[in-house]
């Protein structure tokens, strides 16, 4: 019998140091005991709902419905969540879970800087010590991410090693975390790493799908056609699949960062060109080249600009569970463009590969099919770097 | 019993770390010479990985280099099998799970067996993942190298019980590099690991300088030196041969 813990399907496992190993036992056992816990669970309904907002929500895009002239288009907002992204969900669980384990203090990587503000908030609120790695090309591209950390009281370390984005990042983490293990816990922000990570990030985002689940019974009275959300580690997509992966009948669809395309090597479309690997910690999809070296990857969105993916994604995708299809800069920027002149909302550039992908799907869809789209984020961290891309200059 | 053993037979066993293809193939075969003529009794060969999560600054650095000079798996099986013509001290590679895996793990055990390899070291494969390749390297006469660290506490008899070749024991928390003082209790976590096993056990991390070796020895079997030696060879470059031949024969008589 196989000693490996976390698997879905041949993927996922604790690829780690030994170092590591009683940490994450430690967290899987302090997760276990508090998972189904009434308090526990009572004190994080109540500060999703009066700290975060929740519940987010399920709003009819009925312009761009009517726009497209296919399925009808309803967008998951939680960019309307505290500190404007998903993200949040997964920081206050992880957060009140490192408290009750009586650590002082959270150590997280971040690419956008979406998950580092919001580690940096948990950390102002529960009182403890932060320090976020950020790769240093990131730390440009997000120059407004970094200050709200330190604003936030957090040290924002910028990891200047390999490609200086995302991937940098969660190694740099890694090597504090096994350096510093009794009084730190390490609020890893997507559904990938060693187990138990990839459940517990999952868990805590399924939040998401729970609330699409009610809210489309409420409007609608029935469940969507299509689910789909933007992935790169795959956070926001697996909370917004969760509870609809028993549901046969509903296409989950992860929309994958193309970058520059899927036949250029300035990709980050994982499940469209990566190979199976371990690394960061898990058996899972990787960019890398033939001799398992991981590739520089790249795409416009520092969010999803990573070269793996999640373990539970790989499988769905092996299962046929789950579709994955690449969306490049082009067809993000003009998305984030097009949702904000047409429903006056300005999404991430994350979220927006979402919605490209939507423009594109729901006028091959019937009028009385439904697509959700998870809103995994806001864009006001983006408009500078948008503007670049249009060749406007502006200072923020 | 295999090669790797003879290693321990010397007395304590001075064990050099060496990044392969830093700064060039050709200097790694002078190092790997020098440093088996001077007294190393086995090398642990890095196989370059694009994100070395368990090293420091110093073989973060010389593995970005070998693979800027465009170093692969292939070409250092080459090199050691050249070497293998001239040095007779076991070999163990050291590298990350993904390299073996994406060479094929198969395919990468009955190289090494081929070109005289003895084990291999995979600091990402704790042991409740190693059965990916364990069966392999058992099938290959290839020791897959178990690791014990500050943090295993609970977790030493089982991992001691099943190793083989020797127990890598990790001083101190943390990557891979220098360190002025190691604070860990080693020679507790030492001892523990010799109640559980009669495999030899290599202390390293941290160890550069002859004092810290002689007392590291006195608590093992070995002694581990890899970022000191990769900063030599940084200094030194294509010509560092005689400098860590020189150190290599300086760590080994402090522990003698």
């Amino acid at each position: 019998m196989s000693r490996s813990r976390g698997r879905f399907g041949v993927h996922g496992g604790q690829y780690i140091p030994e170092t590591l190993m009683n940490a994450v036992i430690e967290l899987e056992e302090a997760y276990n005991k508090y998972k189904d816990d009434p308090e526990f669970n009572r004190e994080l309904t109540e500060l999703f709902n009066d700290y975060a907002g929740r519940p987010s929500r399920l709003y009819y895009a009925e312009k761009m419905t009517k726009d497209l002239g296919g399925a009808k288009i309803y967008l998951k907002r939680e960019d309307l969540n505290h500190t404007g992204a998903h993200k949040i969900n997964n920081v206050l669980g992880q957060a009140l879970l490192a408290k009750k384990m009586g650590k002082t203090r959270l150590i997280a990587e971040t690419g956008a800087g979406q998950h580092g503000v919001a580690t940096a908030t948990a950390a102002a609120l529960f009182g403890m010590e932060c320090v976020v790695f950020m790769g240093e090309e990131d730390t440009k591209r997000q120059a407004l991410n970094v200050y709200k950390m330190r604003l936030l009281g957090s040290e924002v370390i910028p990891v200047k090693t390999g490609t200086a984005t995302l991937k940098d990042a969660v190694s740099e983490a890694m090597r504090e975390w096994t350096n510093r293990i009794s009084d730190t816990h390490y609020c890893l922000g997507s559904v990938m790493g060693p187990h138990p990570f990839p459940t517990i990030v999952r868990d805590f985002q399924a939040v998401i799908s729970k609330e699409i689940k009610q809210q489309m019974l409420e409007k609608e009275g029935r469940l969507p056609d299509v689910v789909m959300a933007c992935v790169g580690g795959g956070s926001n997509a697996i909370g917004s699949f969760y509870h609809f992966i028993e549901d046969e009948g509903v296409e989950l669809i992860g929309c994958e960062a193309a970058g520059r395309g899927v036949d250029t090597a300035e990709t980050a479309a994982t499940i469209a060109t990566g190979k199976l690997g371990i690394f960061h910690g898990m058996k899972s999809y990787f960019c890398q080249d033939e001799y398992g070296q991981i590739a520089p990857v790249y795409s416009i969105s520092a969010g999803l600009d990573y070269p793996g993916v999640g373990p539970e994604h790989a499988d769905l995708y092996d299962r046929g569970r789950a579709k994955y299809v690449p969306v490049t800069d082009d067809e993000a920027v003009d998305a984030f463009e097009y949702l904000s002149r047409t429903e006056g909302i300005i999404p991430a550039i994350e979220s927006s590969h979402a919605i490209a992908h939507a423009i594109k799907l729901a006028p091959t869809m019937d009028k009385d099919k439904i697509i959700v789209v998870t809103v995994s984020g806001r864009g006001d961290k983006d408009c500078a770097a948008i503007a670049r891309y249009r060749g406007e200059d502006i200072s923020e | 019993m295999s090669r790797i053993s003879e290693a321990f037979k010397n007395g304590k066993a001075f064990i050099p770390f060496i990044t392969c293809g830093y700064p060039s193939l050709e200097a790694t075969k002078e190092i790997v010479k020098s440093a088996a003529a001077n007294g190393a009794d086995l090398i642990e060969l890095g196989i370059p990985f694009s994100d070395p999560t368990a090293e420091g600054p110093v073989i973060q650095e010389a593995n970005l280099v070998a693979l800027e000079n465009g170093v692969t798996t292939d070409k250092i099986f080459d090199m050691v099998k050249e070497l293998r013509e001239e040095v007779s001290v076991p070999f163990v590679f050291m590298t990350y799970a993904n390299v073996v895996f994406s060479y094929g793990t198969e395919r990468f055990c009955q190289k090494c067996q081929e070109i005289g390899v003895d084990g291999m070291i995979l600091p990402d494969v704790p042991f409740e993942e190693k059965e990916d390749f364990v069966p392999t390297c058992d099938k290959y006469d290839l020791d897959f190298i178990s690791l014990i660290a500050p943090t295993s506490e609970d977790r030493i008899a089982m991992i001691a019980k099943e190793a083989k070749g020797f127990i890598y024991i990790v001083s101190s928390l943390g990557v891979t590099g220098v360190r002025s003082e190691i604070t860990t209790d080693v020679g507790a976590l030492a001892a523990k690991v010799k109640e559980n096993t009669d495999v030899p056990c290599a202390i390293g991390f941290g160890i550069s300088k002859p004092e810290q070796a002689e007392k590291m020895s006195q608590y093992a079997d070995g002694v581990i030196v890899g970022s000191a030696i990769i900063k030599l060879i940084g200094q030194h470059k294509d010509a560092s041969a005689t400098a860590v031949g020189e150190y290599v024969s300086c760590m080994k008589k402090a522990i003698l």
